[in-house]
């Protein structure tokens, strides 16, 4: 298994080395990427608006500078392929914005704090980046970022808080919601437009 | 305590060696045999935490556990601070035993010297002097970790009552932890009893800080209880240094690559 999923790897980085863009992603575009977003999100908790206003432009931060494509695929699981391109379409959206409130409302704690970006490395198929949390009151937090190219554009796709894996985390919770509704995409879908 | 220390950690590698059905789920591996009285377990635990144990931690909030933006070092302290800080205070000796049943003489030497400092300079623990004045902050340890380092297995997943979530080698921990903690071989019965309740305090000053997260999980969550289980054991994992799986979600079988 191990050795059919290198080989293909092989010939994939031998197919990405051709079509290779000038822009290909590094370890410096990685780190900007993430140097980018956390002021983009630090200008919206100092920004004083209304919290419903915030976890808005949060959902914007997240959509403009992370894979939401991918990230979304990921916490359906399988289903994802068993469900037309309309539906998954729908389903996104309501991710996105469940996803825009759930972390946005953790805003609070993150007043008067600050994360600095240590570093970047390649990782598998992908760059990691590397940050450091201080939390006021609070031992300082590891948090990584993980960042790939393939979607044609630098975005990250996961976020590791104190080994705490946000696609793990959200795949879990996405199979619980869809069980709960006894797979019926549709009734997920209208339950994330409200959760978070 | 010295024959029960060998049938603790007989008890731990043996139990964790014949684990039963271990699973990767969502990419985390997960050993969850006794699942079934885990959630009984746990919707105990939940309703605990929101009859008595949430209420409670909001109203210490109040106090200087997570009161206003940036408190500054120099900053007056509450008495919900300064039970928190007696509490963490008690539980340096047994944390620096840790440190060097590991190997780490560095840790357990910053924690005995934060318990003797803040124990004398901080008025018995109250303050936090070696940390504000000398920047000796806590190696957080247990003997649960000691095992990890000694190379004891994990063992299946468990939720226990009050406390919440653990492993059996953690479980195993938390019962070594107290025979060798050296503040009960010089405390009496009383003494043990009050230094006991303020770590209890201190574990709710805790549950206030960390208030609105646990909510979160508990009351938001679909399936709180495998929300509760895969996030403590990635954290567990993290903080003792053991490997965990990067996920790659554009190489992953169960996900369509859009990118093919």
């Amino acid at each position: 298994m191990n050795d059919r999923r290198g080989f293909l790897g092989l010939i994939a980085s031998g197919a990405a080395l051709v079509a290779a863009p000038a822009w290909a992603l590094d370890s410096n575009g990685a780190r900007a990427l993430i140097d980018r977003s956390l002021a983009e999100v630090y200008a919206v908790i100092n920004s004083g608006k209304a919290p419903a206003q915030m976890y808005r432009d949060f959902e914007a931060i997240f959509a403009r500078h992370a894979d939401v494509d991918v990230i979304a695929r990921s916490a359906m699981g399988p289903v994802a392929r068993q469900i037309d391109a309309a539906q998954f379409a729908v389903y996104k959206a309501a991710f996105q914005g469940y996803i825009g409130r759930k972390y946005g409302k953790r805003f609070r704690e993150f007043i008067g704090s600050r994360i600095e970006v240590t570093g970047a490395r390649p990782l598998k198929s992908f760059y990691a980046v590397s940050s450091v949390a201080y939390l006021n009151g609070r031992a300082p937090m590891e948090v990584e970022w993980h960042v790939s190219d393939k979607s044609g554009r630098d975005l990250f796709f996961n976020i590791i808080i104190e080994g705490v894996n946000m696609l793990a985390s959200e795949r879990a919770e996405i199979a619980a919601m869809l069980a709960r509704r006894g797979g019926d995409v549709a009734a997920l879908t209208a339950d994330l437009q409200q959760a978070g | 305590m010295n024959p029960l220390l060998p049938i603790a950690l007989l008890a731990v590698l043996t139990a964790a060696g014949c684990a039963s059905d271990p699973q990767m789920r969502d990419g985390v591996l997960i050993d969850d045999p006794y699942e079934a009285a885990n959630r009984r377990v746990h919707a105990f635990n939940k309703g605990v935490d929101a009859h008595v144990v949430g209420p409670v931690a909001n109203r210490l909030k109040g106090d200087g556990a997570d009161a206003g933006p940036a408190p500054q070092p120099g900053d007056p302290i509450g008495p919900v601070r300064m039970m928190a800080n007696a509490g963490r205070n008690l539980s340096l000796p047994g944390k620096a035993l840790n440190g060097l049943l590991q190997g780490r003489p560095g840790n357990a030497g910053m924690n005995a010297l934060r318990f003797a400092t803040n124990t004398t300079v901080g008025l018995g623990g109250l303050f936090d002097p070696a940390a504000d004045s000398f920047g000796w902050t806590e190696r957080d340890t247990d003997f649960g970790e000691t095992l990890a380092v000694w190379g004891a297995p994990e063992g299946a997943y468990l939720e226990l009552p009050l406390i919440g979530p653990s492993t059996l080698r953690d479980t195993a921990g938390r019962v070594v932890d107290i025979a060798i903690d050296p503040l009960g071989q010089v405390l009496d019965a009383p003494e043990r009893r009050a230094a006991f309740a303020l770590r209890v305090g201190a574990k709710a000053t805790d549950r206030a800080r960390f208030g609105d997260t646990i909510d979160g999980i508990l009351q938001g969550s679909a399936d709180s209880y495998a929300q509760t289980r895969l996030i403590w054991l990635m954290n567990r994992r993290h903080e003792l240094g053991e490997e965990s799986a990067d996920i790659d979600p554009y190489g992953d079988d169960a996900v369509i690559d859009p990118y093919e």
